[in-house]
């Protein structure tokens, strides 16, 4: 049995771990809170462009822009959004191990660009071919952030090089719920109708349906990104949150049962003594 | 009759009120809206973008982007909108510098001139509108 103070000093260390997850925990729940609201705070926009999108394809054929045309071969591009920072539970792994689910089931040339250190890691160890690598978004990602790899893969699409651009990200669905999705990003598979009531052959277009086209299907790929970007976000920081309290609950658990075995050692420790005092002090 | 105005940016919901009138810097001229303007779509360029409410006026330097008229509201969608009176003029001064600086110096060291000449575009705009709001807030 362990003596009394080595148990006395692990029961001081997983208290120090206690208060470090406790700490994540609160670190990660405002850091959530903040992440949803930018998520809910770029709704709007995205929306509005799905709608003006539903407007044109109203007056326009799939044949109109490159970006909407279907090709065959080419290689497929998937963009994989993990986190840059570990200790957020099972997120990352259920990430990763969804992209490579789609990775072995695609035949074909098939090439990776990673948001986020942890899937690049995840990608070199399995020797998956990496176009590029974009890390380091922060804690608040802006607009603009997203741009970079918005341009290499619109471009990368028109030239030709990519045939089929998905995106596997995490959703954000609950503070206990995160699910993996992948979504088609190129070509733009666009709703037919729009939702909103008026017909889009209603509208006048200025200078012209093609005009607003080329000018807006760039947007809405970054728009896509931004919100993929976002939501797993959000997804990581609830994700670490429930982590962290399970962490932190977990220590106290360990802080009872070797409270417990500390006050065992104490006990037998003592009635140890006595007895050999008791045994002592007999006459001989 | 009021129309209801909304402007969006990929970050947020930038403005959302019943105003009287706006004019918006459409990409081939200004271009102002009243109520029962007809159904539009059109590309936005960087400019100032105008408010008309009840005599007061209010305004939004904007940068890129679209305006849907329909019948019930008009939606701006914009890269970015910055409300005048929170425009720190500062700060866009210091923009502006920064970006002539890149421009100046640029072509030999592969700098991103496109994105400087846009930044540079973006923090002149900044300025005018700023100063115009200081401007007129001085007479009225």
């Amino acid at each position: 049995m362990a003596s009394q103070r080595d148990i006395r000093r692990r029961i001081g260390a997983v208290r120090n771990i206690k208060q470090i997850t406790r700490a994540m925990q609160f670190v990660a729940a405002s850091k959530l809170r903040r992440a949803q609201e930018s998520t809910l705070a770029s709704r709007p926009y995205s929306d509005k462009i799905d709608e003006v999108l539903a407007d044109l394809a109203a007056v326009l054929g799939a044949e109109e822009h490159p970006l909407l045309a279907h090709r065959e071969g080419g290689t497929r591009l998937l963009i994989l959004i993990t986190t840059d920072r570990g200790l957020a539970g099972p997120l990352n792994t259920n990430t990763i191990r969804f992209a490579a689910r789609e990775i072995t089931r695609h035949s074909g040339d098939l090439t990776v660009v990673t948001v986020g250190r942890k899937g690049r890691d995840a990608m070199r160890r399995a020797r998956v071919p990496l176009e590029a690598h974009f890390a380091g978004f922060g804690d608040r990602p802006s607009f603009s952030d997203v741009l970079p790899l918005a341009r290499l893969i619109t471009d990368g699409f028109l030239e030709g090089r990519f045939g089929r651009v998905d995106i596997v990200y995490s959703q954000f669905v609950s503070t206990l719920v995160q699910r993996q999705a992948i979504d088609q990003l190129l070509p733009i598979d666009y709703a037919e109708d729009s939702a909103a009531g008026i017909p889009g052959h209603q509208f006048i277009f200025e200078p012209n349906a093609a005009t607003v086209l080329t000018q807006l299907l760039p947007r809405y790929v970054a728009t896509r990104l931004y919100q993929a970007v976002l939501e797993s976000r959000a997804s990581e920081e609830s994700s670490r949150m429930v982590a962290m309290k399970n962490a932190t609950e977990n220590a106290e658990e360990l802080i009872e049962d070797l409270t417990l075995s500390y006050n065992k050692v104490r006990q037998a420790n003592i009635t140890r003594e006595m007895i050999e005092i008791a045994t002592g002090a007999q006459p001989r | 009759m009021p129309i209801q105005l909304e402007i969006v940016t990929p970050e947020r919901l930038a403005f959302s009120d019943q105003v009287d009138s706006v004019v918006v810097p459409g990409a081939e001229g200004e271009l102002g809206v009243l109520p029962h303007h007809a159904p539009l779509v059109s590309t936005l360029g960087v400019g100032e973008l105008r408010i008309r409410k009840g005599g007061s006026e209010e305004s939004f330097a904007i940068v890129g982007g679209f305006l849907q008229v329909r019948p019930d509201k008009v939606v701006v969608m914009a890269e970015t909108a910055d409300l005048a009176a929170e425009i720190d003029l500062e700060r866009a001064e210091e923009a502006r510098r920064e970006a002539e600086r890149t421009l100046e110096g640029g072509y030999e060291e592969g700098a991103d001139l496109a994105a400087a000449r846009a930044a540079l575009q973006q923090a002149l705009l900044r300025i005018r509108v700023a100063e115009r709001r200081r401007r007129e807030g001085r007479r009225g």
